[in-house]
């Protein structure tokens, strides 16, 4: 029998365990899997962004881990000390030691805010928020349900952060929640982001700057934190920009599993180097690393996670059997993003396409539209979360194509 | 879709891309940073600017300048001495002098 071992049930680890284990039992091959994650419960991440606004939930976006998993895949609830890659073995915080013959890690990526001075402090779940971790977007939900207004500011720390919409979507929710409360008028919302712009690439950041722009939400742009102050209720940046706030929605810092880093494996934020087209950790290769724990050059995103998963679970029998891995992951993604008003955009790219206009995932047909704003679109979002339970963790197949297509997407070129 | 701009610096003429980028990475050497650096501000290079210029141009991956933390790790220069050296978005800065295309985060 051979041992494949997954560190963390996340969305990754879970996917891929679900799909393994029926790719097993297909081909009648003799393996046990075996999953570890400190956490008993499994956290539908994407919804973390509708909590604080009471769109969802504990009930919505929590189920037990094991719930998620095929019987004869074993679960431990444990704490990882070591990934001894040398000799093929994790060690557990219980003391006891994992043999595997193959490795995934699927460790994610999490927040750190004690990485900036002045952010982790006694004004934490007081003044200080996030919506970054399931606890954090309760206590903003409690914050903004009684909040008499004032300046919310929302900051990005440093990229890559776990989805990274999620704080413009953040916005504009807001606006909208506000504007329904009748106290917009009384909120002043600002975006203090390290990038030049609302977001990376040209095209996305021109709609989405002009979104915000319309929204009465103001951009900080270049701003990188240097240290907080509670007391003062400021935020100064190291080229000396002060930013007050009555409420600071922080993204903090997010980095890999420190026993990544502790063990060798990780780059200066603690994510594994990678194939970028296998997840094959090259230098050891019976380690693959999915999610966001793999230095991919993409987003952190579960849609990442997802296309990267089929194209890793398509490859793994050759690779294990020695054979050349045929399938390539191309950095295909795509993201709702939820604009308030009951409407929301769709983004679509891969590691050389930026998001671009167009209709998804049937080119000229839709019912999803690209880079607008849609009640389509909304709904889609809206339907994720049913498809995340039900068919994306389970590791069965959404029937749309794993590599990104540029059929009936606007070029940059055309548009001008 | 960026407009370039020529502009002579340093006596040399060169190409530009819209955000101040070098577009042809054989017009680079030493004369010109200098030419650059003093276009951005930056009156005289000392070894730190240098340090932290040859840093970018060793690892930079297909002509993109590496980001800040990238920067601050390999070279142990603190975020705020970058600042003090390349002010107002020190990784951008660098990338312009050391004649390298802009420092690209991902989607």
């Amino acid at each position: 029998m051979k041992k494949l071992l997954i560190l963390g049930a996340g969305m990754a680890g879970t996917m891929a365990a679900n799909k393994l284990t029926r790719l097993f039992h297909e081909r009648q091959l003799d393996w046990q899997i075996t999953l570890v994650d400190p956490d008993a419960l499994h956290y539908y991440q994407p919804g973390f962004l509708f909590v604080p606004f009471g769109v969802y939930g504990g009930d919505d976006i929590v189920l037990p881990k094991r719930r998620l998993l095929p019987s004869d895949v074993e679960l431990l609830q444990a704490c990882i000390v070591e990934i001894d890659h040398e000799h093929n073995r994790v060690q557990l915080s219980s003391g006891e030691k994992l043999d595997y013959d193959f490795l995934i890690i699927a460790t994610g990526a999490d927040i750190h805010p004690e990485q900036t001075p002045g952010l982790s402090g006694p004004a934490w779940g007081d003044t200080i928020h996030t919506f970054y971790s399931f606890q954090g977007a309760v206590a903003l939900f409690e914050k903004l349900r009684v909040w008499k207004g004032g300046r919310l500011v929302v900051n990005v720390v440093e990229n890559p952060i776990k989805c990274p919409v999620a704080p413009l979507e953040f916005l504009m929710l807001a606006d909208a929640f506000f504007l329904a409360k009748g106290m917009r008028d009384k909120v002043q919302l600002t975006y203090a982001t390290p990038l030049s712009g609302a977001f990376t690439k040209p095209v996305a950041a021109s709609h989405l700057n002009t979104l915000l722009a319309i929204k009465g939400i103001q951009v900080e742009p270049d701003y990188l934190v240097e240290a907080v102050n509670p007391d003062m209720r400021t935020l100064s940046s190291f080229d000396g920009r002060e930013l007050g706030y009555d409420v600071l929605v922080s993204v903090p810092i997010n980095m890999g599993a420190t026993v990544v880093g502790e063990s060798g494996l990780g780059d200066d934020l603690n994510y594994v180097p990678v194939n970028q087209h296998t997840m094959l950790d090259e230098r050891h290769p019976n380690i693959f690393v999915l999610g966001d724990a793999a230095a991919l050059p993409t987003s952190k995103a579960g849609s990442v996670a997802h296309f990267a998963i089929e194209k890793f679970c398509a490859n793994f029998l050759d690779h294990v059997n020695g054979r050349q891995m045929h399938e390539s992951f191309d950095g295909h993604a795509n993201c709702f993003i939820e604009s308030g008003h009951g409407k929301g955009l769709l983004i679509d790219f891969n590691y050389v396409t930026e998001p671009l206009p167009g209709a998804y995932p049937v080119p000229w047909v839709g019912p999803f539209s690209l880079l607008k704003e849609t009640r389509a679109n909304h709904w889609g979002k809206m339907l994720f979360k049913w498809i995340y339970w039900n068919i994306l963790l389970k590791g069965y197949r959404l029937p749309i194509p794993t590599d990104m297509s540029m059929t009936g997407k606007q070029t940059a070129e055309a548009m001008n | 879709m960026q407009t370039l701009t020529k502009n002579t610096i340093g006596g040399k003429e060169i190409m530009l891309n819209g955000e101040g980028f070098l577009v042809h990475a054989e017009d680079w050497d030493k004369q010109l940073a200098i030419g650059i650096a003093v276009a951005e501000g930056i009156a005289d290079l000392t070894d730190d600017h240098w340090k932290v210029i040859n840093f970018c141009r060793q690892t930079a991956q297909n002509s993109k300048s590496p980001t800040l933390r990238q920067i601050t790790t390999g070279t142990g220069i603190s975020t705020k001495t970058m600042f003090a050296l390349f002010p107002k978005g020190p990784a951008k800065k660098v990338a312009r002098i050391a004649g390298l295309g802009k420092p690209e985060g991902c989607v």
